[in-house]
């Protein structure tokens, strides 16, 4: 059993909060993604998980043992870091089996040890090279290697495909996945990537400036965004995101375009009301080219001037100005367009979102 | 001539002129060195010639002889010098090393009050030239009583040292990623362990050079040494070279003999420990 359940954490140098009290229970094999945009703290808090960094109040506890201060060598963890962190006077098979010598381990039950993990990763012929013989994605593939070879509680991966290049990132993507499922262990994960976060996990946590700002599924955080940043963080290309003020049944826009008050929203506000009005550009679409099969019961119709379109061989982003500005809508199965054509754009209003300007809260519970 | 060809002889007379430049830097460079191996092997006569004989047109190792045969023979208690300068050298370098490797190391890794203003500090006593302490250092060793021993010369090397080894190790510890160590503490090692198992192995080329230089300064240094050390108690090489100059003649040939005797261990430490001094052994750690 390796559950992970941190309260109240808190990080702080000096007289500066970095991390401000943050609480998440991790189930037992769980993978948890952490993302966030840089400096919100992810990294900070996977460190303290790790023992690297010192806790400045709350609790860390793992497995049903508090180890706040424990060191990190006692708290059965591995770490997958950015850099990858490979020991690089020692060859692969080294390294592999470096924490294992640590440990004392016996000689056969090191080399047994080693290679079950060289098999589950393909470094077979690999072992006697050291890093710097090998590529980036080799590298990763070793530095996942040390991390499985100690069989730990808890795996923890500090951004580790963020020095890949696009196409190896997807397929390490892969065999991360293919990992959690071979050696079901608990996994937190930090990202900034959040197509990674999406991909990977069970649940997300969506952190900003050291506070959380959503835990949830993947499809939850995607459709059921608990804050404007979440909206505009989850998601690519990102949800359109507007202010607007409430009035006769309507959202008006800063420059007097409007659009229907969507029906969910009719009793969550009044007129007056400052909102941000968000739509995904897949809910937001040239009419007939949409997702949605018809069955839409909130649609709502207008022409727009066309002002940029990114063809993407199976869709095409068509950039549409509304209320002076760019909305991104998605096209499937395209046809030609260019700049300066007018077409017509459907927003499916029933799913779109609707913020507190205030205090950024979604208005949708 | 086609264009190919005149390139080809212009890169090949660049290589040439290259050599060519090449071998006579060395020449200066070296020609110090051969002139003393030369002329502890010829005659004084031909030594101090004019103009200069430039092929010797005798040799032999009588200097090497005599200094070896025993006081009124012409030799030198050489062997007493040698190991008061080995004893000397040798201690004052583990001793800076090691105090180099920690002080180096808490500059490079960790952030304490006053951090820079004492490594400032440190930088600053090297800009005294040593020779300068020599009678402050002579007065507070004559009180003390450590003047002629091996002890007072030891700790005035190491004092002389330890600057320079801990801004030479700091670089040097700088270099190895910070994230190795965190690895290999979650690895089940140590703050100690991830030390020796990981950081100093990448650090080591660093440490043998500053290894090197603190020894050659103990091994060559004189001025001080000149003025703490009184007889064979604790003189060093250096200082015995004066043991050739009497009061109307110097024994040149004796002096370059005794010359060539202290470079072989210099040279051959050197020799066995440049292997360590390759660099760029953490190549690879990161990313790349």
């Amino acid at each position: 059993m390796a559950t992970v359940s941190l309260k109240k954490l808190t990080k702080r140098y000096g007289n500066m909060e970095i991390v401000h009290g943050i609480d998440l229970d991790i189930a037992d094999r769980e993978f948890i993604a952490l993302v966030g945009p840089s400096g919100c703290g992810k990294s900070t808090t996977l460190r303290m998980i790790a023992g690297l960094e010192d806790i400045s109040g709350g609790n860390i506890d793992i497995g049903g043992r508090v180890v706040n201060d424990l060191p990190p060598r006692s708290r059965n963890i591995s770490m997958v870091f950015q850099s990858y962190a490979l020991y690089p006077h020692m060859t692969v098979r080294e390294n592999l089996g470096f924490s294992l010598k640590i440990a004392g381990a016996a000689k056969d039950d090191m080399d047994r040890r080693v290679a079950e993990a060289s098999a589950i990763l393909g470094l077979d012929e690999l072992l006697e090279r050291r890093p710097s013989q090998l590529s980036g994605g080799q590298r990763q593939r070793v530095a996942m290697g040390r991390a499985i070879v100690r069989d730990p509680d808890v795996f923890l991966f500090d951004e580790p495909l963020s020095n890949l290049d696009a196409k190896l990132r997807t397929q390490m993507r892969t065999e991360i996945k293919k990992l959690h499922a071979k050696v079901k262990s608990t996994v937190i994960y930090v990202t900034h990537d959040q197509v990674e976060a999406m991909t990977l996990a069970d649940r997300i946590v969506i952190m900003r400036s050291g506070y959380i700002e959503q835990v949830g599924t993947p499809d939850e955080v995607f459709s059921r965004p608990a804050t404007r940043f979440v909206a505009g963080f989850i998601g690519s290309p990102p949800m359109n995101l507007h202010e607007a003020t409430v009035s006769d049944g309507r959202l008006v826009f800063s420059r007097g375009d409007s659009l229907p008050l969507p029906g969910q929203f009719k009793s969550k506000t009044a007129a007056g009301d400052k909102v941000v009005f968000g739509i995904r550009p897949d809910d937001f679409y040239p009419t007939g080219h949409g997702l949605s099969s018809g069955g839409e019961t909130e649609v709502h119709r207008v022409d727009l001037p066309v002002s940029i379109t990114e063809p993407l061989g199976n869709e095409t982003l068509v950039f549409a100005e509304f209320n002076g500005a760019d909305w991104v809508s998605r096209m499937l199965n395209p046809k030609p367009l260019k700049a300066g054509d007018r077409i017509g754009m459907s927003f499916d209003l029933s799913r779109a979102h609707l913020f507190s300007a205030e205090t950024g809260k979604s208005l949708r519970n | 001539m086609d264009e190919n060809a005149s390139a080809r002889l212009t890169r090949r007379t660049l290589i040439v002129a290259h050599r060519v430049g090449l071998f006579l830097a060395m020449l200066v460079i070296c020609l110090p060195g051969i002139w003393i191996v030369l002329s502890s092997l010829r005659p004084t006569v031909e030594i101090m010639a004019k103009p200069p004989v430039w092929i010797p047109q005798q040799l032999s190792f009588d200097a090497y002889v005599a200094m070896f045969s025993g006081i009124g023979k012409g030799g030198i208690p050489v062997l007493d010098y040698f190991r008061n300068s080995l004893i000397i050298s040798v201690s004052s370098t583990v001793i800076a090393v090691a105090i180099g490797m920690a002080g180096g190391y808490a500059f490079a890794r960790y952030r304490f009050r006053g951090k820079s203003g004492m490594f400032l500090g440190l930088m600053l006593t090297r800009t005294v030239p040593g020779i300068a302490m020599s009678l402050p250092l002579f007065f507070v060793y004559a009180r003390l009583g450590i003047i002629d021993t091996h002890f007072g010369m030891i700790l005035a090397y190491v004092a002389l040292n330890i600057p320079f080894t801990i801004w030479l190790i700091d670089g040097f510890f700088r270099q190895v990623p910070k994230d190795l160590a965190e690895a290999a503490q979650i690895d089940g090692c140590t703050r100690w362990q991830a030390f020796w198992q990981v950081e100093f192995p990448l650090a080591r080329p660093g440490i043998a050079s500053a290894a090197i230089f603190a020894f050659l300064t103990c091994w060559n240094e004189f001025a001080l040494a000149s003025q703490l050390t009184r007889s064979v108690n604790s003189k060093t090489l250096p200082v015995g070279l004066l043991d050739y100059t009497a009061e109307f003649t110097i024994d040149w040939r004796g002096m370059c003999a005794l010359a060539v005797v202290m470079i072989i261990p210099a040279l051959t430490l050197t020799y066995i420990v440049q292997k360590h001094l390759v660099g760029g052994l953490t190549s690879g750690a990161v990313k790349g």
